[in-house]
């Protein structure tokens, strides 16, 4: 992975670019310790390491924009991180850069059961959004798995999804506003509690722009009603052709489950020696949810069920209480940790059309045996979002190199049957030299064009999302 | 200008040496009509569709009955309820699905499902230098890249001809039923907010001729279930109407039906909710006769104005913005779009010097 050769000009200038953020900010937000700085290195892509040249802890909008006029002004390159949970490496800084971390802004700043919105500080984690409103019977639906650690303000960078984002869309579906500070320090309100924001939608480019165009501070989300309940049943096929025709046929049926999780044998076997959730040992299966009332729920089962024994499955699971639901759950919840156990593994997030899946399942089997690395599919099937699992010995030199390899093919395939490269975990550097597999240059430099507009300096979070040979004209001016 | 192909369309902008108004079936365009006539219609056809993924590609100037009969045939639809505005706005013409994402036209179901840019899932279109991009594509989860699909939607032409839609579709519901009631608009807002604050999954509140009104659809047995559990959520005497009368109601609201043939300007305000109570009251302080509708739960509400005035509706409390549908005459120096503050419009006009440098898109619209 390429990444630029720092500014010495920047470099040399360490002294000065820290005591100035000192004059902007209290003592304990400027961090410029070199050991101190080993915590902002990486996110959760750790093959990839570099402490910045210096990392502040903002308490406030007021302070964000201070430190972005500041750095603006001497020409220094900004990171914006949120928790530090992007598999993608959207937060990797670089050694001339200054890290803005907003983990100190998680303030819960207003609540609107009536008008369904909340308004938060951007460094509040994605669950306590959910915890803020969950006693008044509301919810924040956007659900990615790091959902625990993640920070709103990288949920907006990397327009997040989730397992339930079948029924409920991913991160920009569910923004209704956001406060923007631009490189020079102009902050920025965009949209508020009202259905859309008035002219050019500025809002639906900023959300997945993985913060190269402004840092957000604040954000106005809205919530919903939570559903009266909800229950998974599991469904066994001997096959991953049939277990992805059962899928493509219950969303034609017009049935909206909230989740469709699919699992291959490889997974299911993993988690089985890992997590012990008895699932039964088969070709694929899936993991299906529905919500709604008792009654609801059971009409919905009831159709999936007639659905699904058409297709002969070797096993349907209905949970008919909630400790055989949360062992339905358990497997998938655990499967990458069990994938964990046997080796280290990559995660890729490649989208393909549902109809491709059986296809795409083969394929990566051949390629799995041809390169000699075991890879198992564990996904959300209702919207075709992939997770690949390539297990690899990072201990065994070119092992990593291998995966990588082996993985931009998988990413390759899934572009080719009309899909694309990531589907809810953004580029950041892990795919940004993948780019030119799914645009030509005329749609990349479409896209650098918001960013020429919004960032004129190209000093938000450099060297990310864009291959740096087709940046480099940018980069340099 | 009608170009037959993409290409055409390229050939037709590079070459361009005035500026053009984009019309896809000049149905649903706003503002002054100048420049040379550029009509999308010419490009036409659903080129791919897949019911059991939910998606259909389509040519931007493919007609948008076109597009819906081709789903019904497979019980489907486009679930964000497109308005149909032609009696309004007493046009002719055959809207277009350019039109439609261009316009990012959204009708009642919005509070459940989101808007036409919330459906879309790729684009293709040629920009003010001809060039042709993509951006987006054809499946339901997809990160890569910014978001240019979202940036085009409801920039009425500004920054590019479309020429291609990818959407995502819906499977058409076993049963609806709505539930209505005579009210006040201030109780009867209330009761839309209450809906929606429900667990009962609601896909239209709206309040029209003091009627308020809130939709369920879904699987039989589920509308039974929750026609019932909303009734006593929300107490009070409901009425209950299904099928092809609750549907009637639901397209009256969607394509502002009251206000077509009425004098009066019109204006189209997104609204924080419970501001909308407010709406009448603070129009009747002014001396400003009026009528109103309710979509959204209040988030939007649809005035008919008998006068010119313009600034007291632009600065009414708990707007977000208020879009001017149908002017009086005399109000020919009101733009139809809200003015934004001054650093947003600047971004937004930095924006469209990037993507059309010879301002040719449709001018005197969103400058």
């Amino acid at each position: 992975m390429d990444m630029p050769s720092p500014d010495p000009g920047i470099l040399s200038r360490k002294a000065r670019i820290v005591a100035g953020l000192r004059a902007l900010l209290p003592e304990d937000a400027v961090i410029d310790a070199v050991e101190e700085l080993r915590a902002y290195e990486c996110d959760a892509l750790t093959a990839y390491r570099c402490p910045p040249l210096a990392a502040v802890l903002p308490r406030s909008t007021a302070e964000v924009a201070a430190v972005l006029a500041f750095c603006h002004g001497e020409g220094v390159p900004v990171v914006p991180r949120g928790a530090g949970t992007s598999l993608a490496g959207g937060s990797l800084p670089t050694a001339d850069s200054v890290l803005i971390g907003v983990a100190r802004m998680a303030a819960l700043l207003e609540t609107d059961y009536e008008n369904r919105f909340v308004r938060v500080q951007a460094g509040r984690t994605n669950l306590s959004v959910t915890g803020a409103v969950e006693a008044e019977g509301f919810f924040y639906a956007p659900d990615p798995s790091s959902q625990l650690a993640c920070a709103i303000s990288g949920n907006i960078a990397m327009n997040s999804g989730g397992a339930h984002c079948l029924k409920y869309g991913v991160t920009t579906n569910n923004l209704l506003g956001v406060t923007l500070v631009q490189m020079d320090g102009t902050v920025l309100e965009i949209g508020g509690p009202w259905p859309d924001a008035g002219g050019i939608d500025l809002l639906g480019v900023i959300c997945g722009s993985e913060g190269q165009l402004g840092v957000v501070t604040e954000a106005v989300l809205r919530i919903l009603p939570k559903p009266e309940g909800a229950r998974p049943v599991l469904v066994g096929f001997d096959s991953n052709e049939v277990a992805g025709a059962c899928v493509s046929d219950i969303i034609k049926a017009g049935i909206l489950p909230v989740a469709i999780e699919f699992m291959d044998r490889p997974c299911i076997r993993a988690t089985e020696a890992f997590a012990k959730a008895g699932y039964p040992d088969c070709e694929s299966l899936l993991i299906i949810e529905v919500e709604g009332s008792p009654a609801e729920i059971d009409e919905q089962l009831a159709r999936i069920r007639t659905l699904a024994e058409a297709h002969n499955p070797v096993e349907f699971r209905e949970a008919a209480d909630e400790a055989q639901a949360k062992r339905i759950w358990l497997g998938r919840k655990s499967a990458f940790g069990a994938m964990g156990q046997i080796n280290d593994y990559m995660c890729l997030d490649g989208t393909i059309p549902v109809s491709s899946l059986p296809h795409v399942l083969r394929r990566i089997g051949e390629m799995s045996r041809a390169c000699g690395l075991d890879v198992g599919n564990v996904f959300h099937a209702g919207d075709g979002n992939m997770h690949p699992l390539i297990l690899f010995d990072a201990n065994k030199p070119g092992d990593l190199e291998r995966c990588e390899a082996f993985g931009a093919e998988i990413l390759k395939l899934c572009v080719e049957v009309g899909g694309c490269l990531t589907g809810e975990h953004g580029v950041g550097i892990e795919k940004r030299d993948l780019m030119s597999v799914q645009f030509d240059p005329v749609d990349m430099e479409a896209q650098m064009r918001v960013k020429d507009v919004f960032d004129p300096g190209w000093l938000l979070n450099p060297a990310k999302v864009f291959p740096l040979g087709v940046s480099a004209g940018r980069r340099a001016g | 200008m009608r170009p037959s192909t993409e290409a055409e369309l390229s050939e037709m902008i590079r070459e361009a040496a005035r500026p053009l108004r984009i019309r896809g079936g000049g149905t649903r365009g706003l503002g002054p009509a100048e420049g040379v006539v550029l009509e999308t219609g010419g490009l036409s056809g659903v080129t791919l569709y897949e019911p059991g993924a939910l998606t259909l590609v389509a040519r931007a100037g493919t007609p948008l009955a076109e597009v819906e009969a081709v789903l019904s045939a497979e019980r489907q639809r486009l679930a964000f309820e497109v308005p149909d505005l032609r009696g309004l706005l007493a046009r002719e013409g055959v809207s277009t699905l350019g039109g439609v994402a261009s316009a990012n036209a959204s009708g009642p179901r919005r509070v459940q499902v989101g808007a036409a840019r919330d459906h879309l899932l790729g684009l293709r279109f040629v920009d003010g230098r001809g060039d042709v991009v993509k951006n987006g594509g054809r499946v339901m989860k997809n990160v890569t890249g910014y978001d240019l699909v979202k940036l085009l939607a409801g920039a009425q032409g500004k920054l590019g001809v479309l020429s291609e839609v990818s959407l995502k579709v819906q499977a058409i519901p076993e049963a609806e039923a709505t539930l209505w009631r005579e009210t006040g608009g201030t109780a009867g807002l209330a009761a839309l907010r209450a809906a929606l604050g429900s667990p009962f999954d609601v896909s239209g509140a709206g309040l029209a001729g003091g009627r308020a009104m809130i939709r369920l659809e879904g699987m039989e047995g589920s509308v039974a279930y929750r026609t019932a559990a909303l009734r006593a959520h929300l107490g009070g005497e409901w009425q209950v109407a299904g099928g092809a009368e609750s549907a009637a109601l639901w397209t009256r609201l969607r394509d502002v039906e009251p206000f077509a043939g009425a004098p009066g300007a019109v204006w189209r305000l997104s609204m924080v909710p419970t501001a909308a109570a407010g709406v009448e009251a603070a129009l009747t302080a002014a001396g400003l006769p009026h009528r109103a509708l309710y979509d959204w739960g209040g988030g939007l509400v649809w005035l008919l104005v008998d006068s010119p005035e313009a600034a007291a509706i632009r600065a009414l409390p708990g707007l977000g913005h208020a879009t001017l549908v149908r002017p009086l005459p005399g109000m020919e120096g009101v733009p139809a779009f809200h003015p934004e503050p001054a650093a947003l419009a600047a971004l937004t006009a930095g924006l469209r010097a990037k993507f059309d440098p010879r301002g040719l898109f449709n001018p005197g619209i969103m400058d």
